[in-house]
Order: C-alpha cells, then structure tokens, then sequence
C-alpha cells in the first residue's frame, strides 16, 4: 500500500520575470512557447497549431499592401465626449488610456494602398484600441473611405474587427450603422466591389452594419463573428452552445462567410478576387484612374 | 387607472382609489360629494401631469417599458383601417415579433411594420417579448420592398428590447438581416416614417429604423445599449442601471437635442397606457402631417436628404494635430494640443524615424 500511496508534490514557483516581456509569446491553443521575431514574420500565425494571434494595424498593413504605397486618410480624426460620459471611468479618461497604449487616435485607419495591380480603398480596425468599437470617428472614416472609393473609382477592403459599438457615444454610435451602410448602399449602386474579411472577433455593431455587406465576405480560421455575445445569448437562453459556435468555420457552414481564409494566402486571395471582379469580360483590368 | 403602477405611480394610484372609495360612499349613502369629487379629480390630473413633466431618464425607461403601454397592434387598430397583415419571409418562417401589412391612414395608403410585444405569457411566446429573429427584418425588407414597387410610404414603429440573441438568431445571420436591411432602406424610392413607440433596443430597433423622418413618443427611449447592459459592463452591477441611463442620453428630449430625432409626439399626462385613444390621436396626427409633407418631396431628393441625414450624424474632432508619439514624450495628451502641423509635415517626420517595413505615415504610431 505504500509502495502505491499518494505522493506528495511540492509546487515550482515559475517566476514570470525570467522572460523577458514581448520576446517570447505563449500560443494560447498549443501552449507552444514562441520567440516574437519568428512569430512576426510567420505573419503571427503558430507555426505549431496555426492558432492565428491578433495582429496590429501595422502588421495588417505590411501584410496586405505593397511596401510604400499606402497614403493614410483622415489620420487626424479623434473621438470627443459628446455626451459627457462618465460611468465608473470617464469616456475622456478611456481614450487618453487608449490613445497612450496604441499611438492612435482611433479604433481604425483608412487610407488608399496598392494590392496586385490594383488600388484599394482600404480600412483596418484595430482592436487594441477600446474593442475597435465604433464611435463617431469610425463610422465617419469608414464612410469617407466609402466615398472617395466611390470617387476614385477603387473597389473597397475593409478587415474588420469590433466588440460593436461604442456605448460612451450612445446613440450616435449606433446611427454608424446606418451612415456607413448607407454609403454601402451608393458603392453597390456604383458597381464597385467590396470585400470585407472578418478577424477576431467581429461583433455587434460592426457585424450588423459594413461587416457583412461585403460582395464576398472572407474571414480568418478560428475567429469569433457573430451579433450577440455567447455569455449574453448563454445567459438568455439557458442553452449549451453548440461546439465550434459563432466561429469562422461554423460561419462558413451555416452560410455566411464566402471562405475561411488563412493568413498567409489572404493577400493573395484578396488580389485574386479583385483581378476578377475588377475586370470586365475581355478579362481586361479595369484602369486605376488617379 | 390600472392593475399595474411604477413606483412613481404610486400617488397617483393612491388618489384613484380614494376617488373609487369616494364614488362608492356617495352612491351607498346617496350623499352629493361631486364637488369633491371634481377637486380630486382635478388633482389627480395635476400629479400626473407634475410627476410626468419631472421623470428621470431611468423612470421613462420604465414607462416606454409599461406592461399596459399601447404596442404595434394597438396603434395600428386605433390610426389606420383596413389592415391586411401579411405573413413571412419566404425563406424560413413567420416572426411574431415583427408584424406588417397593407393599411390606410387618413385616407392615404401606408405599408404599415412594427416590433410587437405581448400582453401576457401566451402572447409573449408567440413574438418572442418584442425580440424578433433574422426572418422578422427579413419579411419587413420583403414587406418594405413591395410598398416601393407600388409607391406606398412606409411607416414602422418601433417598441423591442432588441433583436433576440439566440443560437438560431446566430445560426440564420441575425447580424446580416439587420445590415442588409440598413443599406436597402436607404435605397427604397418611397417616403419612410420610423416612429419609436416605446422601447428603440440598439441594432434590433435599427434594423427598421432607417427613414426620412424619426419620431420618438415623449416616453419613450432610443439606446445602443439597454441602461442594464450598459451598467453590467461599465459598474459591474446591473442595479446601476438608473445611472446608465442617464449617461446614455437616450430619452426623447437628448435624442432631439442632439439631432438623432426629428419630433417628439407629445404623450398625454401619465403617459401614453393612461389615456391611449388620446395617445393614438396625437400619433396618428404626426404621421399625416409627415405624410403629407413626404409626399410632395420628388424621390431622387428624398432619398438624397435620407442619406444626408444619417452621413450627418456623429460628433468627433478633425483638427490637425502633432504626431502623437507614446511613451516617449511628455505628450500625455495629444488631445489637447492646439498645434496645427501639416498632415503630410507629421507623416513625413514619422517615416524618417521608421525602419523596415512599409513607409505609411501611421507606421510610426503604434510598434
């Protein structure tokens, strides 16, 4: 009997300063401990699992549009407490917060880059900052980005992330839906093609607006997209949630999204649709006008 | 008065039941007490009146959510005639959530949607509290459309808590319904009246709430977000919800203020379930005189000034700023910077300290 007893273990203290911070990165599905160099240039996908991390603005950027071609748009917009919003933190006191840790004015950049042969109107929310949730200033980007897509005759690419929107704007936040939908609406009647790639996580507001209007709607593997929070619609329904709920690939099956797409082929699948799309039946490019 | 009294209420309760109390003793004893009867009256209308001119934004979020408050159907019997309701989405099934059809209001014809919230368990089943799923925006755009193909103006009024947040809501694309249904309201060549009727619930009161006019019932209230959501996430603590609530600003005198609304429609004293003939009326008024005025307005403008006034709706900063650089500067607040650098000096000055990668003037922002 003692020969099988329990054992007693004695717990290891790991301490957490050994490493230093930002070099080496946990892969939170396989546990695979990786050095951050070779993370960024596996375009933050374990090289492992394929687990795809959340990458910044600037990864996002270098990833999709040729070195030196991007232009920035309305980089100088910033959000402003309109309501005077002060719960347990003021609306104020979060975007210094947000503003401090990003670099950023807002949740998302806009601009005008090269991908292929062709120009793009494209946005990139970013979700470091408050949730990417969507507040006056995002929803008035995108719907600039919209129009002088319009303007300029370029298809549009928006990679969308959110947590939805931005309740410190009440309800202005909400009428963002319908401003960048409504400029959708012009896009669509212009002919223009819109490609909307859908990243972890894509909720609420976004989801229920531009997110998904796009003519081919991508998503990448693994992220969570969908209206309502699981714990929010756990909690309505008292119901178990299905395995793989609200995820992209559940997305792809039920209909939704057009394909999942991996990050390392996502620019070279955004380029091929474009070639397509932007062509006309001779399979001649439509001309970049300015 | 009623079975059921906000808190608020309860004064004006109270001096119900005296005035019953009143009338009983008067007819048993056969004793004239009109004259008393008649001041009480009158004072009952003046509490009414004082605590309704004086409610917190919380209290009106309890009034547009009054179990006895006039809903959809009522609206619908009480201002048009003639209704045809039409059913489904031809795709999935009939929500009860959103109901719609043919109508006539003073003579004009009108495509008639709302949210519709049940009176009592059974009816609550059936439309899901007020909450609809995907096939409920689904059969309002098919509803929507229709009235475009034959010219009639659409009227929706709106009263949920929002869109239902469910597997099978996921499952169908509720996020995609309402989306779709933003875009093509923007596009359908007929006048659009959203009038808020009680409860304007975030995307689920959205999703039918693209028009050329908005009203908001006095009492009622129009959030992205509901106060309790709100107060769970920022306070932690859903009992916070009163706070939330105001800090919202969704009560219909903020939302006119701040242009989100067009008119508030006037709710008689004691609000709308107090006296609902006289609410229906004042509605039912509202909605011709925009009719009216929506009618004579060519199409192409229309849909032009619908557009016009959602791009307008938003309030943020575009002031030329210095480039913000975290960490490294004192600058802990770009904000309030007054400098008014070129844009393309500060891109510039950014791209000369950037190594690697492509050269975008936001490079330098956030590494």
């Amino acid at each position: 009997m003692a020969l099988f007893g329990r054992r007693n273990y004695s717990t290891v203290k790991v301490k957490k300063r050994d490493i230093p911070a930002g070099m080496w990165l946990k892969c939170p599905a396989c546990n695979e401990i990786m050095d951050t160099t070779i993370l960024s240039q596996a375009l933050w996908v374990c090289p492992k699992c394929s687990y795809h991390f959340q990458v910044t603005r600037d990864d996002r950027l270098a990833m999709l549009v040729e070195a030196g071609t991007f232009e920035e748009w309305d980089r100088e917009f910033y959000s402003v407490d309109a309501l005077g919003f002060t719960g347990v933190a003021s609306y104020t006191a979060k975007l210094e917060e947000n503003i401090q840790k990003t670099g950023c004015k807002d949740a998302v950049m806009c601009g005008r880059g090269r991908m292929g042969t062709h120009d793009v109107a494209l946005a990139i929310m970013d979700f470091k900052f408050l949730g990417a949730s969507m507040g006056s200033v995002v929803g008035e980007k995108i719907t600039r980005l919209i129009e002088r897509a319009i303007e300029q005759d370029l298809p549009v690419v928006i990679c969308c992330a959110s947590g939805g929107a931005r309740m410190y704007e009440g309800l202005f936040s909400l009428m963002q839906m319908a401003k960048t939908s409504g400029a959708l609406a012009k896009l669509h009647q212009r002919g223009l093609p819109y490609i909307s790639l859908l990243t972890h996580p894509t909720m609420a507001g976004v989801m229920a607006s531009y997110a998904t209007l796009g003519d081919v709607i991508l998503a990448e593997p693994g992220a969570l997209i969908g209206f309502a929070g699981p714990r929010v619609i756990k909690e309505t329904t008292q119901q178990d949630l299905p395995e793989g709920f609200q995820r992209s690939e559940f997305l792809l099956k039920h209909g939704l999204v057009d394909k999942v797409v991996p990050r390392k082929e996502l620019r070279e699948t955004i380029i091929q649709l474009l070639d397509f799309m932007m062509s006309d039946n001779s399979g001649t490019v439509r001309a970049d006008s300015g | 008065m009623s079975s059921f009294a906000l808190p608020f209420e309860k004064p004006i309760v109270e001096m119900e039941n005296k005035l019953k109390e009143l009338r009983t003793f008067s007819e048993n004893q056969d004793i004239d007490v009109s004259l008393e009867i008649e001041r009480m009256q009158k004072k009952i209308k003046e509490t009414k009146a004082d605590i309704y001119s004086n409610l917190t934004a919380w209290q009106k979020v309890q009034v547009a959510r009054h179990p006895l408050r006039p809903y959809t159907r009522d609206y619908i019997k009480e201002i048009a005639t003639g209704f045809i309701e039409l059913h489904g989405d031809r795709i999935h099934r009939d929500d009860r959530a959103i109901i719609g059809g043919f109508a006539s209001i003073g003579g004009r014809r009108v495509m008639v949607i709302g949210t519709q919230k049940g009176r009592d368990t059974k009816s609550n089943l059936e439309c899901n509290f007020g909450c609809a799923h995907p096939e409920g925006y689904r059969k309002a755009l098919r509803l929507m459309r229709m009235a475009a193909k034959f010219g009639i103006p659409i009227i929706t009024l709106i009263d949920t808590p929002g869109a239902f947040p469910g597997i099978e809501s996921e499952e169908r694309h509720i996020a995609e319904a309402i989306a779709v249904n933003l875009r093509e309201m923007f596009a359908l060549p007929v006048p659009i009246i959203v009038t808020i009727i009680g409860e304007g619930g975030s995307g689920g009161a959205l999703g039918i709430g693209v028009g050329d006019r908005v009203l908001i019932l006095e009492n009622a209230y129009y959030s992205v977000i509901s106060p309790e959501g709100c107060a769970a996430i920022l306070w932690k603590d859903r009992t916070y919800a009163d706070k939330a609530a105001e800090a919202l600003k969704l009560t219909s005198e903020d939302l006119l203020e701040q242009n989100l609304a067009d008119q508030i429609v006037q709710e008689p004293p004691g609000g709308a379930h107090s006296d609902p003939k006289t609410m229906a009326e004042t509605l039912k008024k509202a909605l011709e005189e925009n009719l009216e005025q929506l009618g004579k307005t060519p199409t192409d403008t229309l849909i032009e000034q619908r557009y016009a006034k959602f791009r307008g709706m938003g309030v943020f900063g575009e002031e030329q700023k210095e480039e913000i650089a975290p960490a490294d500067t004192g600058n802990s607040s770009p904000r309030e910077e007054d400098a008014s650098r070129e844009m393309d000096q500060a891109g510039r000055h950014s791209k000369d300290d950037n190594t690697g990668s492509p050269d975008s003037p936001a490079q330098k922002s956030s590494d």
